[in-house]
């Protein structure tokens, strides 16, 4: 007994030590971004930045918003300071994380103020850039909440993109969009059972059968595409769903442009994630899907079929997978390029862990990307002096600090990752 | 009698060779079945994209003429061979660590990007000290680099899986800057691609003497010690046993005083600079500059050779042989027969699929197994 209690109070004071040392890294990095946020964008900038907020043609024309740069960068560094500071030296626990997610958003209306200075900007189409970047991001992310949420670690959700977008360009382009979209879902919805057969039937290591699904997918839709497009270019040439504006609601300024006036792939994944999340978490099935990922011994032994529970929601999380992937091709270009997701999927893993394998954490977290990857974009036409290559990678580096920063605090389902054995 | 014991000798290096799977099916049987399975569905997926039999037939030639079928073929597969057995090292030495790695991509960009940078920085130096520096600083810059990810794990928790995938991506970037920069970019070039490596840093090619074109250099040598090195560190030092304890068993690891934060730096570090050596072996010793996307994927490649070879080296080495050889004889079969290659992809994965889970195997083939496959899932 005795023992018991004093290891439990040795890895409790282990867990408090590393706790500490976390906020004092975080309050080392906030200090850190002070500085640079103080020398860089503060004394780099002058003038005022103006974000526009609504095109002229905007029923509801709203006023330019006009920062005056330097001031207000030097504010902001001194509030990054202070957070700073105050992590380093308390030590607070509890706040490490928020500080940090507040830290970082600061230094990001910073380095944006810093790089519009003495130029306008448009904030509206930013930030609809943003939703629809984060679409691919979001479905990825949701996909893995499925399969997650059920213990099967599903690093293949890129390869299932990849699917989609390539079933997507085929036979959008020789049915039209409708049916190249169902038949995207349809293949996403094979791949993941396929992906549900290696692990749980054929009790394949989980990571090493999605990394296999993804190089299967990379060499099949690259095959194909170098065997078979080249010479008939009509067969990857498919319709573009355009973008619907809802009546009223889609003349809201900022708010409007940016979620009632997008394309099905926007307003798909918005419903998917409002459902997902009321089945996980408000119905009877969901109940027993996460319970399988918590404890599928117990699972089982309650009468809930652990095998049938992980095939339907891998499946169910390639179809919304092969859903994103259709987004590369029938939401936006139109065509296959290979390799096209460029590493989409695996971001939407990390949107996953970020949003805490909840549904609406990772559709939020998928926007922090999404904002990250429009930002580059928008910012290349703002000729900051960073070179392009670095904003490119912003997206990327964002989600390593994210992922490094915030693991600490999430926790994945109990049996994630493990093959169940039935008895 | 010999020929008993030999037989044995082979059972008990296989036994070593995948802990946990003591069947010799599992180490010979399966893998030649996957390959065989996985050459089928490669002529199935041929066939599906309207490719007509005998095409099929006369690209499979060309494959296999194309990596075995004469000097400059095995040549060209030894080269091949070459960076995918070293960066399959390092991930080997990775999964036995219990750390899945999959940023030999990158470290191979990063240590290609070093060692040609030191190539032209210092080019007055003899061959014998320049080529060893060269080498050196490519491993040392996919070390760091991999340690990056090594530091996050331990440090913070964050996964190598995730971490390793975006420095893939970070590392693309950052040689399109680098290959800009007025000190690495050619003279006279507008394009990202950079200056030479002197002729005395590049590592001597072999054959030459017979025809110029064979292009097999010594970095094979390197590869076949790094085998050996790695075999050693692995079973034979204090830090392997460590490395291998904290990959079966982290938590009986750190109980047994094992310090896990360092042996997760010190095996991403490792295993980086097994990559990044990769990297500057195929820069200095076939490519002699750097382009972007010079690494053509072997780091992906690397994953499944790892794999292939069950994580051990000498496993490795003939993984590594084979894909060398897919490598060459896919070359050949675009040529030859006018299928793309990237259908070596499709066989590739195949073959892992098969390799990874053999209760699939065993379902397909059950009567290349002893025993029935309804008792293999115990």
């Amino acid at each position: 007994m005795a023992m018991t209690t004093e290891a439990t109070s040795t890895t409790a004071s282990t867990l408090d030590i590393g706790k500490q040392k976390h906020a004092r890294i975080v309050g080392a990095v906030l200090i850190a971004l002070a500085v640079l946020v103080g020398l860089v964008f503060g004394a780099g900038s002058d003038g005022n930045a103006v974000f526009r907020l609504s095109r002229p043609t905007d029923a509801l024309v709203l006023p330019d918003l006009s920062v005056p740069a330097m001031q207000f960068n030097y504010i902001i560094a001194g509030l990054l300071a202070f957070l700073g500071v105050r992590q380093f030296l308390r030590g607070g626990v509890r706040w490490s994380s928020l500080s940090l997610g507040i830290g970082l958003a600061l230094v990001v209306v910073t380095f944006l103020v810093w790089a519009t200075a003495g130029k306008a900007f448009s904030l509206t189409g930013m930030l609809q850039a943003t939703m629809v970047r984060a679409v691919p991001i979001a479905l990825g992310g949701l996909a893995g909440v499925l399969c997650e949420r059920v213990a099967v670690v599903n690093i293949a959700i890129e390869g299932m993109l990849l699917a989609g977008a390539f079933t997507g360009a085929l036979l959008g382009s020789v049915f039209g969009g409708i049916t190249g979209l169902a038949a995207a879902v349809a293949v996403g919805g094979l791949f993941g059972f396929i992906l549900a057969a290696l692990v749980v039937t054929y009790r394949m290591d989980q990571i090493i059968a999605g990394v296999v699904i993804n190089l299967f997918v990379l060499g099949l839709t690259s095959y194909v595409s170098s065997q078979v497009f080249q010479e008939y270019r009509s067969l990857n040439n498919a319709p573009v769903f355009r973008a619907i504006k809802i009546p009223l609601l889609g003349d809201i300024p900022v708010i409007g442009p940016m979620l009632f006036y997008q394309n099905i792939f926007v307003y798909g994944a918005l419903i998917m994630v409002a459902v997902a999340t009321y089945y996980l978490f408000h119905t009877r099935n969901g109940l027993r899907a996460r319970a399988v990922g918590e404890h599928p011994r117990a699972a089982d032994t309650l009468g809930i079929d652990v095998y049938r529970t992980r095939f339907i929601h891998v499946t169910l999380g390639g179809m919304v997978a092969g859903f994103g992937g259709a987004w590369f091709t029938l939401g936006s270009v139109g065509r296959f390029d290979e390799n096209m997701t460029g590493g989409r999927g695996y971001i939407g893993l990390a949107a996953m862990i970020f949003g805490r394998w909840h549904p609406v954490g990772a559709l939020m977290a998928a926007l922090v990307f999404g904002f990250a990857d429009s930002m580059q974009q928008k910012l290349a036409l703002l000729q900051t002096p960073i070179p392009s290559e670095f904003l490119a990678m912003a997206p990327y580096i964002a989600t390593i600090i994210v992922v490094a920063g915030f693991i600490g605090r999430a926790r994945a389902p109990a049996a994630d990752g493990q093959p169940y054995i039935k008895e | 009698m010999s020929e008993g014991k030999t037989d044995t000798a082979i059972q008990s290096l296989l036994k070593r060779a995948a802990p946990g799977r003591h069947e010799f099916e599992d180490l010979v049987i399966v893998p030649l079945f996957a390959i065989v399975a996985a050459l089928v569905l490669g002529a199935l997926t041929m066939l599906a994209t309207s490719v007509e039999p005998a095409t099929i037939a006369r690209s499979y030639l060309a494959l296999l003429q194309g990596s075995v079928g004469s000097i400059s073929a095995i040549s060209e597969t030894l080269t091949a061979a070459t960076p995918l057995i070293l960066a399959g090292l390092g991930l080997a030495l990775g999964f036995r660590t219990g750390l899945f790695n999959i940023g030999a991509e990158g470290q191979i960009l990063m240590g290609g990007m070093a060692a040609v940078i030191t190539g032209f920085s210092f080019p007055g130096l003899p061959f014998f000290v320049l080529l060893p520096l060269c080498l050196l600083s490519g491993a040392l810059a996919g070390a760091f680099y991999a340690g990056i990810a090594g530091w996050l794990r331990a440090a913070t928790g964050a996964h190598e899986v995730i971490s390793t995938i975006m420095l893939n991506l970070i590392a693309y970037r950052l040689i399109d800057y680098m290959l800009r920069l007025p000190f690495v970019q050619r003279p006279g070039r507008a394009d990202p691609i950079s200056k030479s490596v002197p002729d005395h840093a590049a590592l001597p090619r072999l054959l030459d003497w017979i025809d110029p074109n064979l292009r097999v250099h010594a970095g094979i040598f390197l590869a076949l010690a790094a085998v050996y090195l790695v075999y050693w560190l692995l079973f034979r030092t204090k830090i392997g046993f460590e490395f291998r304890a904290s990959g079966a068993n982290p938590d009986a690891a750190r109980f047994a005083g094992m310090r896990s934060g360092l042996i997760i730096v010190l095996a991403m570090a490792s295993a980086g600079g097994l990559a990044g050596l990769a990297g500057s072996v195929q820069v200095l010793g076939v490519l002699e500059r750097v382009t972007p996307g010079f690494s053509a994927g072997i780091g992906f490649d690397a994953i499944a050779v790892a794999l292939l070879g069950r994580s051990h080296p000498v496993g490795v080495l003939f993984a590594g042989l084979l894909f060398g050889g897919l490598e060459a004889g896919g070359r050949q079969m675009q040529v030859d027969a006018g299928v793309s290659i990237d259908l070596i992809g499709i066989i590739q994965a195949l073959i892992i699929v098969f390799i990874a889970a053999p209760l699939l195997v065993r379902a397909i083939f059950p009567w290349g197994f002893r025993k029935p496959a309804t008792q293999q899932g115990k």
